[in-house]
């Protein structure tokens, strides 16, 4: 029910695979795919416990730690794993997704997972990857996998966007109020599916550029300088008020579309329509 | 299997299974000597049991003792509503705290959410009979019919047990209390929520003092919440509380009004090999209880129980695996829920044996000395009144035995978490959903 995970396909087109490689991709996208699950599963929890009783507040942090985990190593290796396999082939993946194969639900092995947790500042990087993303997002909307899958692409976009331009930790659970479910790893694998396999510099070079502007912050924050942010104040959250009335990803989706349409990658008609039925989807998952 | 091929056999198991949800009781504890034992259910009800002092001298000797039966029930807490925030709060008692004996009355506290009640628990078993202008049923006599007077004199009457509220100790919490701790000083008391200790004085309601106090300032940082919280049991300065990530701080009252510097902070590196994502949910400590002697404390983490020290902070001195068999499962349990279950823990009287709820109505039992841990089942279907518990076992490997469950036959909503462990006998009380399993250890002829 919460895993929205699709097949990935390996072209037959590239080069010899090796079994090595196959297999520890094969396994790799299986944490990946159980990881997101669990992500799904945690925001669809933190989303539930708004009941007429007040939620259970230990609970709440508990799954927000979690998800926070989660988040952090898909901004680690999550996101970036998935590009590199899907640009760079099976035979470039780092050697620690071989290591790292275990199921999400046993321990891991831990040849390069801990600094994921500890070192690396969390500002720094969140930046970073918001650019990244957002404008992956925004290639991956003109093609759907499913509808379902779509809401999510763009809930994620939305919210990681939205990150970058007020500097929160908590998106995961802004965005969980919204209902979207996540799918970052289809972002990307749709990402290459419409893309030409390049190398992980290029893609986000050219996406880089594409933005068009000297920082990747002004432009976000300029987008974002009216969000009302009250409603995704976590204190309100966890103690189960509903103040602010639901804004509208809505209204940020159509800020998005047009400020990254680019002729060459992005079909803006089709762009368009995909994002009318998303409108009607995440009304109906957000249930306003 | 039943035999009997003739008359089909009607499975009316699911009536007993029906459980009304303000039935499901939700906190026990006993007093300090033992005789009372008081349970809290989500209904907001007290049900206060006392032990039968009167003891035929054969059964003495066979070593029965007397059994627990209902002193007196009452209404302790009500269905409420808060209006600034538009929820509901719960009236399930959350913890019962007995206070030190002192006269003929006995005293308890108990909280749900958000308020914590003081009640004096009283007898009455005589009335005064005789008044001049008033006769039996109360109606005023006739002043005419009067010739001569009388002094009225107390006779003795059935026993009344009385429970009246004397303090409500309101409107100290925003979040939810999870635990209340009487000091050794007799006047004072501690109450704790997810973010908040108070500490009150037994006659002061409207006010108390705030002594640990968690919340960040922008509560999007908040990562942390208190789990439980406990007085030492001599030491009137010195208390604890646990932590949503592990970790137990030991807090002196004498060092500064504001306690949120701990004194101590124990807490036990995680261990690498074991990591994954639940790791911090199921390092969580769900209760935290400090030994008969103040010496040790024991705290329950989802897996494991472990004591501690309190002169060795670096880790824990013991630690005993609950339900190691889980560990595999934490992703389903994550998902229904269950990983989030709170489960209790209690020391014996002579901090020798430590125990502690599982599921599948499975409680265990865990020898210090020896190390070794027992599996006993709360469970009325598999035992008849008086018989002796067999072990159980949950199977997860090797030799078959027969009675064993797997893993995957467990009843994850047959839960035994509030359980309580008499002061001085070896007398434990198990709260199984709706019912009170009450076992005593049955002294045999030879340790007599």
């Amino acid at each position: 029910m919460f895993s929205k995970g699709t097949k990935r396909k390996f072209s037959d087109g590239d080069e010899e695979i090796s079994d090595e490689s196959l297999v520890g991709a094969r396994v790799a996208s299986s944490y990946s795919l159980q990881r997101q699950s669990l992500l799904d599963m945690s925001l669809i929890k933190l989303q539930l416990c708004h009941m007429l009783v007040e939620p259970n507040l230990c609970r709440s942090v508990l799954i927000a730690n979690t998800v926070r985990q989660i988040q952090e190593e898909m901004t680690h290796d999550g996101s970036w794993h998935m590009v590199t396999e899907a640009f760079c082939g099976p035979g470039q993946s780092p050697s620690e997704r071989l290591v790292a194969t275990e199921v999400l639900c046993r321990s891991r092995e831990q040849d390069a997972e801990p600094k994921l947790f500890s070192v690396i500042s969390y500002e720094g990087c969140r930046e970073e990857e918001v650019v990244a993303d957002e404008t992956l997002c925004s290639v991956s909307v003109s093609d759907t996998v499913s509808n379902v899958c779509l809401a999510g692409r763009v809930g994620q976009c939305w919210e990681k966007s939205e990150l970058s331009g007020v500097e929160r930790d908590e998106e995961a659970l802004e965005d969980s109020r919204l209902g979207s479910g996540e799918d970052e790893e289809i972002d990307t694998e749709d990402g290459a599916s419409t893309e030409s396999p390049k190398t992980t510099g290029q893609v986000f070079g050219t996406f880089e550029i594409k933005n068009g502007s000297p920082g990747p912050d002004s432009a976000l924050e300029e987008l974002f300088s009216d969000v009302d942010t009250s409603y995704y104040d976590l204190d309100t959250m966890l103690t189960g008020m509903q103040s602010a009335p639901k804004m509208g990803p809505y209204d940020l989706l159509d800020s998005l579309a047009p400020s990254h349409s680019s002729p060459s990658i992005v079909s803006t008609p089709t762009c368009r329509s995909d994002l009318n039925e998303l409108d009607h989807i995440m009304e109906i998952i957000v249930g306003s | 299997m039943g035999e009997d091929s003739e008359s089909p056999k009607i499975n009316h198991s699911f009536l007993r299974d029906y459980v009304t949800e303000a039935d499901v009781i939700s906190t026990v504890e006993f007093n300090q000597t033992g005789d009372l034992l008081a349970t809290g259910d989500k209904g907001g009800r007290v049900v206060i049991f006392q032990r039968e002092t009167e003891s035929k001298g054969e059964s003495e000797e066979l070593g029965e003792s007397g059994e627990y039966n209902v002193y007196s029930t009452f209404q302790s807490h009500e269905p409420d509503f808060d209006y600034l925030k538009s929820l509901e709060i719960e009236e399930k008692i959350n913890k019962i705290r007995w206070l030190p004996h002192q006269n003929a009355a006995h005293f308890l506290l108990s909280t749900n959410d958000k308020t914590i009640k003081l009640w004096k628990v009283s007898e009455r078993d005589k009335r005064p009979e005789g008044y001049n202008l008033k006769d039996e049923e109360g109606r005023i006599k006739d002043i005419s019919t009067v010739t001569s007077l009388r002094v009225p004199v107390l006779k003795p009457t059935d026993l009344m047990v009385e429970v009246r509220p004397r303090r409500i100790f309101a409107n100290g919490h925003t979040y939810h209390v999870n635990s209340i701790s009487v000091n050794s000083d007799g006047e004072t008391y501690l109450s704790a929520d997810d973010l908040r200790i108070n500490m009150w004085h037994l006659d002061i309601t409207d006010r108390s003092f705030n002594i640990v106090d968690i919340k960040p300032a922008n509560m999007e940082d908040l990562t942390e919440v208190i789990t439980a919280a406990e007085f030492h049991p001599q030491h009137c300065h010195l208390f604890v509380y646990s932590s949503s990530k592990g970790t137990l701080r030991l807090c002196d009252m004498r060092e500064s009004a504001l306690c949120d510097k701990h004194s101590k902070i124990f807490e036990e590196p995680e261990d690498p090999g074991n990591r994954s994502f639940f790791s911090e949910i199921v390092s969580s400590v769900s209760d935290v209880k400090f030994s008969h002697s103040g010496r040790y404390l024991l705290t329950r983490d989802y897996l494991t129980v472990k004591v501690w020290d309190l002169n060795m902070e670096k880790g824990p001195v013991e630690t005993y695996q609950v339900h190691e068999y889980l560990r595999s499962k934490l992703c389903s349990l994550y998902e229904n829920d269950c990983i989030f279950d709170k489960f209790e823990c209690v020391w014996n009287s002579t901090d020798s044996v430590i125990m502690t709820g599982a599921y599948n109505s499975f409680f265990r039992m865990f020898d210090r000395e020896t190390g070794r841990g027992v599996t006993l089942e709360a469970w009325r279907e598999n035992s008849k009144p008086r018989a002796v518990l067999r072990t159980r076992r949950v199977y997860t490997g090797g030799r078959r035995r027969r009675g064993d469950v797997g893993v995957d036959s467990l009843d994850f909503t047959k839960k035994i978490l509030h359980m309580a462990w008499h002061p001085a006998e070896n007398i434990i009380a198990i709260a199984a959903t709706n019912n009170l399993y009450i076992f005593q250890d049955r002294v045999s002829v030879e340790n007599q």
